[in-house]
Formats: structure tokens, C-alpha cells, sequence
């Protein structure tokens, strides 16, 4: 098995998160992470579908997919041709004794102290999924409390956007 | 074995025949674009329904009333749309895939809120599998009340998703002429099938304005209908260089209406025709290139051609578990053409070396266009000893059936009888199970349209609902349901909607007394362990009681048709000509035949097709050096 992800703009109306999901439930698809929320043009939303599956069955998830009549458009964003970004809540055990640690641990990944109480710091974080793995491994002895993280969420890298109806801006002039 | 020998006088002239009764056909599903409507303001939503069909050009609607809906019968009460009350919802259903699969047109039916949508699913699951265009209209409990388990509320829409092509919960009264617009344009183009509008009560009763045509908002909907023309090329290229082609026809041919079509490249390629179980009648039964029926219940020739084939060439079909068998198995040698509207058939069982997307009817025009081209470059094929080799299977083991060694009388018999007296003009339906199979088999289709059948879902009760819609939708046509007695039970209420509104449908009950087809399997592959599949009543030790449970003559008599019965050989040809002569009453014939008739040919299901049994005990010998 391989992972793809696919980027897929759909109409933005009720129940078509429905329609994804069953979807892929229906034809035997699991879907490992999915991200959705609004474009540049309001009347529609993208989809980020991460899947575990071969490139097979991927086109034909893919085509049933496009299938779906409120779905406009799907592209696979991939390796190095696109970026991916998910986001990471952790909270950490961080008596005064174990903060610094804590502290230099959410520096050298980047991360930002967004709640601080005495017994415990919460952290955000961003990254490739690779990225936020091993901040997770650092912070595993440490003590995790709690910890909420988004699917990933993938753009195709260069000028290039995935205009599927005419009225999608250019990403550039909005980003 | 008895061989079977309907043959038609002059082939020739049945194509021709069967490709001119094209011409005087709609080619295409009423545009919804095109027609017109007066404008109207301050009426209800469920008026604006009723205009929005009137627009759309239906012409009928089959349903049952209830609380939610009860606002849009008001209107429906003085409309032109003729609305035929049915008795259960799911001969509403089956009744407008009849409809629309006799017609070409959009079948249509209704029900309220809750159990009347519930019971409206297994046809759209039906109508689904088979891709056939129907809309189905649901009333909603009021908008307020969705989600708070309100009387006779089922969340409808996200129950059929999954069994629709698309579906729609209109939440404003000013949306309805468009949802409506919208679901006739999506039912009816690139790959047809069900569509299901649910409407809350309170959009019903609002005041809104009605005009026509509304503007459709479908960003997403762009079916390709246009083929490749480099892919058709390759396709012809392909086809030219062949020495073993076949050309596996489906039921996107009928769908496409391109029978004409197919003939044209039939008579060109001069390569044998298998039709699928959905398309029969695409191509003449009487046609020397045609093969027969592919698949589990398949002719000999039939399954052994797309076996052995070099290129086989799928026409609107779908590469169905029930026509390969054991998949790693099927066709072993063949490069495929796959020609389908809908992308996502293409590979999805069967790798194809050459995909085509497009409507059926433009897909096999510009093919043969494109093999005039080969033909003209002097690329044509020999295709002699690959005939030699197909004859030599069609004679060896053609379709049969033995006599019960009881003396009951013999279904197929009967069903073969039906076919050469109704004739090819008549439109037959069935259930499904040995029935279906034996009148998919004995009765001879010249004509696309004339054979209804449940394939996909295999919905037993299809064939009742199905012959009533047909009927309503073709009134000089004869039709009939050829159905089973396990069957029968499940749909027959429908005969008391025929017999009411004067619906005059022709039923061959094939009443062995048991579910039939299972019990073939029972026999088969159970030890004939009959566990559940007697229908008869019973002594204690099994053997039937001399008592009908229930009497279909009586049943048929209460529900207001005529009632008539065949037990022996020398009667049926009687019988089933007095029911040819009642055109006024729904008929109903109670054949009483063995119960131990089974359908063969037959490959087992998993199997490989080369595993085909022409009867039992009975393995074909192929030939294997000549291929």
C-alpha cells in the first residue's frame, strides 16, 4: 500500500461530506486523514483526502469519485510537486523541573506555547506529517496529556491552481 | 436433449425490420431545456411541482399519497399528468423503470415521508445497478421537523445515496422548477439512472413563483458523450487485425439506442454478437452473427467465444461477475476494447488495453467510419475458420431442454411457446431466477425495448410493476410478465392497479411450486437438501398436498383479471391464445410445471468459464487445436 493524497474542490453545500465518506466506506476504502474547509471562492470547499491504497484501486476510487455529481474537480498532490501542512495541538506534562526541556523541545521543531499553566504547557505545531511525528516521539517521555491534530492539508507547488470552475480565482492573488 | 429451432424464415429482413422500427423512435429523452411554460407567481410550492413536471413532459406518475405529500395531490388533482395509484411503493418504482425502459422516456414515481420513501429503495437500488432514468419525488416532514424522529420521518436522502445517481432535499419552494429541471437532465443523460427529489411539507405549502426554463446549476456534471477519435482508431485497427474478434454487447446499447449502429458495424466487421442479459434485443436473435447470451446461463457458443476470443469488443457493458466468472480466467488471449459513457467501468474488472469514453450511439458510429478506413486500406480480416470454429460449438451445443421424466409439463417449453406466439413485437418482463433465465434464452428478441428484465439487483417482483409501466407507456403493445410463483407473491397487488385503470398486462405464472432457482443450486451444490424453497403446501414429510396455497386463478379472479390455468403440454398453445384475445382485463395463466426443471447451460458461480456445463454432466468439448 501507498499513500496519496487528493485535493478535491466539491460544491459547497450539505451532505456532500456524506456522499466522500460513504463513498469510500462503500467501495472498501479507508480513508487515513481528510481535511475540509473553505476555498478563495465561497461556493466551494476542498477536500483534502489522504488514502493508504494502491495506484490501482486509486483510479477507480478516483473515478467513482468524480462521479459524484457536486464534486468539480480531484487532483493527486504528491512527493514533490506539492506541499503538505498539518497541524498539531499537544499538551505536555511540564512540571517547573521538566519546562525547560519542554521549552527548547517546542524550539527546535518550531513550535509555539499557546497555554501555560503550572503543571502543564500546550503547544502548536506544523509541519509535514514526518515532521510532527518526531515532535511527538520527543515529547512521548515528557508526558502527553492530550493532543489534537488536523488532517493534512496539501496545495500543488508553482503558480499553477486548480481552477475547476470558471469562477476560481488564481491562488497567488489570494494567498 | 430437445434442440430448440425458431428460426426466423429470412434473417436479413428481421435486422432491417428491427433497425427501421428505430427511425420512428425518440432518439433522445425529452430536452428539459427546450420546453415551455407559462410563468406563475403567488402559488404554492407544490403547484410549481406540478407545473415543474408538466414542463419537463411527464406524462405519467405512479405513487401512493400520504401525510407529507398530501399537498402536492391537491394540484396533481387537476393537472395532465395522469397519476395511477398504485398499491405498494415498490410498484411505483418498478412500474417507472418499466416505463422508461419501454419507452426510452424518464419513468416517475411518488410517495410520502417515511415508510412510503423506505419502500421506494429497493428500486432505486434496482433501477441503479440497471441504469435506468427514473426520479422518484418523496415528501419530507416539515423542515422543522427533520431530525427530531417526527411521525413517518426517515432521512431519505441519505438513505439512497447510495443507490442514486443523485439526490436532492430542497430546503426553499423558489428552487423546485430547477431541483426539478435539474434531476430530469441528470436521470436521463451520460449514464442514466434513479434520481430521488424529497420535498418537506412546509416547502409544499409555501407561495412561490413559478417560471420555466429554470437555469441549472450543475458545475460538477460534464458526462463525456464524445468519444476519442485516436482511441476509436486504435479500437479499428485493432478490430481489422483480428482473427478472433467478438463483439460483447451490453445494455449501454439500448440505453444509447444505437442498435441501428451496432448492426451496421455487426454487418461490417462480420464478427459474431453476444448480448448481455440487459441487451437482449439490441441485436436479432435471428441474426446469423449472434451468438446468444454470454455469462453463468450463457449459450455454449456464446461464453466460448468471448473465452477464445483475440479481441473482444465490450459495447456498453460492464465486464459483470456474472458474464466473466472467475475473472483471472475470462478471455485469457483477448486485447479488450472497452467502450462505456461512464469512465469508471473502464478497467474496473477488466483491464482494457483500448478505452473508449463515450455515448454508445456516436462510440460505434465513428467505429465504423473508422473501419471503412481499414477496410479501404485493404486491412480485412479473414475470419473463415474462426466461423468454422463457432458453428462447429452453436451445433454441437445448442440451447435445450429435457421433458420432466414425471410428465409435468416443461417450463422452458412454455416459455418458448409464449415467445413464438406473442412473437418479437410483443414486450416480455420477468422476475428473476430460472424464469428469467429460460425467457432471457428460449424467447427469440428482434427488437431493442422488448425485453425488461431486473439484471443488476436481480429483484425478484420486478416483472408485475415492470410490465404495468411498460404497458401504460406502449398501450398498443402486447406485454407480458413472465414471472415465477416465488415472484408473483412478491409484487402481485399491482394486477389490481392494472385491472383498475385499465391496464390490460398478460402474466405466465411459471409455478413450480418452489423457489426455483435455488432450489437448482440446492440440488447442485446442497446435496438436495431443500431447506425453505417449497412455496406448496405440504404433508409432514414433504410431499405437496393436493391444495393451490394460494390459488393464482382464484387470486387473479379477486383482483380483477382473468384468471386462466395450464397443466398439460397439449393446452398451453390454447391458453396462452385465449389470453392473447382478452384485451380488455389484466390476464393471468397459472402454468403448472416441474419442479425439477433446471437451466443450463450453466458455469458455477467463482468458476471458470471455460468450466461451462452444457447440461448436467455434460462438459463441451472445444476443440482445442483449431483456436
Amino acid at each position: 500500500m501507498s499513500r496519496h493524497t487528493l485535493s478535491v474542490l466539491v460544491e459547497n453545500k450539505s451532505g456532500v461530506l456524506a456522499r466522500v465518506s460513504a463513498l469510500f466506506s462503500r467501495r472498501g476504502f479507508n480513508i487515513e486523514s481528510l481535511a475540509v474547509g473553505p476555498t478563495e471562492n465561497p461556493d466551494l470547499s476542498r477536500m483534502t483526502i489522504v488514502v493508504d491504497a494502491e495506484s490501482q484501486p486509486l483510479e477507480q476510487i478516483t473515478k467513482q469519485l468524480n462521479k459524484l455529481i457536486e464534486i468539480i474537480k480531484i487532483v493527486e498532490l504528491d512527493g514533490g510537486a506539492a506541499v503538505q501542512r498539518e497541524l498539531l495541538l499537544v499538551k505536555v506534562r511540564a512540571p517547573m523541573a521538566e519546562r525547560t526541556q519542554v521549552l527548547q523541545t517546542a524550539e527546535l521543531f518550531r513550535a509555539r506555547v499557546i497555554d501555560v499553566n503550572p503543571d502543564t504547557v500546550t503547544l502548536e505545531a506544523t509541519g509535514t506529517p514526518d515532521k510532527l511525528q518526531a515532535l511527538l516521539a520527543v515529547l512521548a517521555p515528557l508526558g502527553i496529556k492530550e493532543m489534537a491534530q488536523s488532517g493534512t492539508v496539501a496545495l500543488g507547488r508553482g503558480p499553477r491552481a486548480m481552477s475547476g470552475a470558471g469562477t476560481l480565482r488564481p491562488v497567488e492573488r489570494t494567498a | 436433449m430437445t434442440s430448440t429451432t425458431n428460426e426466423a424464415p429470412d434473417p436479413e429482413a428481421a435486422t432491417r425490420e428491427a433497425a427501421a422500427s428505430l427511425t420512428g423512435v425518440e432518439t433522445t429523452v425529452r430536452s428539459v431545456a427546450q420546453a415551455a411554460a407559462e410563468p406563475a407567481t403567488g402559488i404554492t410550492g407544490a403547484q410549481s411541482l406540478v407545473r415543474s413536471l408538466e414542463a419537463v413532459g411527464v406524462d405519467v406518475v405512479f405513487g401512493i399519497p400520504g401525510g407529507a405529500i398530501l399537498p402536492l395531490y391537491d394540484p396533481l388533482f387537476d393537472s395532465k399528468v395522469h397519476h395511477v395509484l398504485v398499491r405498494h411503493e415498490q410498484g411505483a418504482g418498478h412500474a417507472a423503470t418499466g416505463y422508461a425502459q419501454a419507452t426510452g422516456r424518464v419513468g416517475v414515481c411518488m410517495a410520502t415521508s417515511g415508510p412510503g420513501a423506505t419502500n421506494l429503495v429497493t428500486p432505486l437500488a434496482d433501477a441503479y445497478m440497471d441504469s435506468v432514468p427514473i426520479v422518484a419525488i418523496t415528501g419530507q416532514v416539515p423542515s422543522g421537523a427533520i431530525g427530531t424522529d417526527a411521525f413517518q420521518e426517515a432521512d431519505i436522502r441519505g438513505i439512497t445515496m447510495p443507490v442514486t445517481k443523485h439526490n436532492f432535499l430542497v430546503t426553499d419552494a423558489a428552487e423546485i422548477p430547477q431541483r426539478i429541471a435539474e434531476a430530469f437532465h441528470l436521470a436521463s443523460t451520460g449514464r442514466p439512472g434513479p434520481v430521488l427529489v424529497d420535498v418537506p411539507k412546509d416547502v409544499l405549502q409555501a407561495t412561490t413563483d413559478f417560471a420555466w426554463p429554470p437555469r441549472m446549476d450543475l458545475p460538477g456534471y460534464k458526462p463525456t458523450t464524445r468519444p476519442h477519435g485516436k482511441q476509436v482508431r486504435e479500437a479499428a485497427a485493432l478490430i481489422a487485425g483480428a482473427s478472433r474478434p467478438v463483439l460483447y454487447v451490453g445494455g449501454g446499447v439500448l440505453k444509447a439506442r444505437a442498435s441501428e449502429e451496432l448492426a451496421e458495424l455487426a454487418e461490417l466487421t462480420g464478427a459474431p454478437v453476444v448480448t448481455t442479459l440487459m441487451a437482449r434485443g439490441a441485436f436479432p436473435d435471428s441474426s446469423p452473427q449472434h451468438l446468444g447470451m454470454p455469462g453463468m446461463h450463457g449459450t455454449v457458443a456464446a461464453v466460448t467465444a468471448l473465452q477464445k476470443a483475440d479481441v473482444l469488443v465490450a459495447l456498453g457493458a460492464r465486464f459483470d461477475d456474472r458474464v466473466t466468472g472467475e475473472l483471472s480466467s475470462f478471455a485469457p488471449d483477448a486485447l479488450v476494447v472497452h467502450a462505456d459513457i461512464d469512465p469508471a467501468e473502464i478497467g474496473k474488472n477488466r483491464k482494457a488495453d483500448v478505452p473508449i469514453v463515450g455515448d454508445a450511439k456516436e462510440t460505434i458510429a465513428q467505429l465504423v467510419e473508422a473501419l471503412r478506413v481499414e477496410h479501404a486500406a485493404g486491412r480485412t480480416p479473414d475470419l473463415a475458420a474462426w466461423w468454422e470454429q463457432l458453428d462447429d460449438w452453436r451445433e454441437r451445443y445448442p440451447l435445450g431442454y429435457d421433458w420432466p421424466e414425471d410428465g409435468a409439463l416443461s417450463p422452458q417449453y412454455v416459455i418458448e411457446r409464449l415467445g413464438a406466439i406473442a412473437g418479437p413485437d410483443a414486450i416480455y418482463t420477468s422476475g428473476v431466477g430460472q424464469h428469467q433465465m429460460w425467457a432471457a434464452q428460449f424467447i427469440r428478441y428482434e427488437k431493442p425495448g422488448t425485453w425488461l428484465n431486473s439484471g443488476g439487483l436481480g429483484t425478484m417482483g420486478y416483472a408485475v410493476p415492470a410490465a404495468m409501466g411498460a404497458k401504460y407507456g406502449c398501450p398498443e403493445t402486447t406485454v407480458w410478465a413472465i414471472d415465477g410463483d416465488g415472484c408473483f407473491q412478491m409484487t402481485n397487488q399491482e394486477l389490481a392497479t392494472c385491472a383498475i385503470e385499465g391496464i390490460p398486462v398478460k402474466v405466465a405464472v411459471i409455478n413450480n411450486g418452489n423457489l426455483g432457482m435455488v432450489r437448482q443450486w440446492q440440488t447442485l451444490f446442497y446435496e438436495g437438501r431443500y431447506s425453505n424453497t417449497k412455496l406448496h403446501a405440504r404433508n409432514p414429510d414433504g410431499t405437496p398436498k393436493p391444495v393451490r396455497i394460494p390459488d393464482f386463478v382464484a387470486l387473479a379472479e379477486a383482483l380483477g383479471c382473468v384468471g386462466l390455468r395450464c397443466e398439460s403440454k397439449d393446452d398451453v398453445d390454447a391458453v396462452i391464445e385465449k389470453a392473447m384475445s382478452i384485451t380488455d382485463a389484466p390476464v393471468v395463466i397459472d402454468f403448472v410445471v416441474g419442479a425439477d426443471a433446471q437451466v443450463w447451460p450453466m458455469v458455477a458461480a467463482g468458476s471458470s468459464n471455460d468450466a461451462i456445463l452444457a447440461a448436467r454432466d455434460v462438459r463441451p468439448v472445444f476443440g482445442e487445436g483449431q483456436v
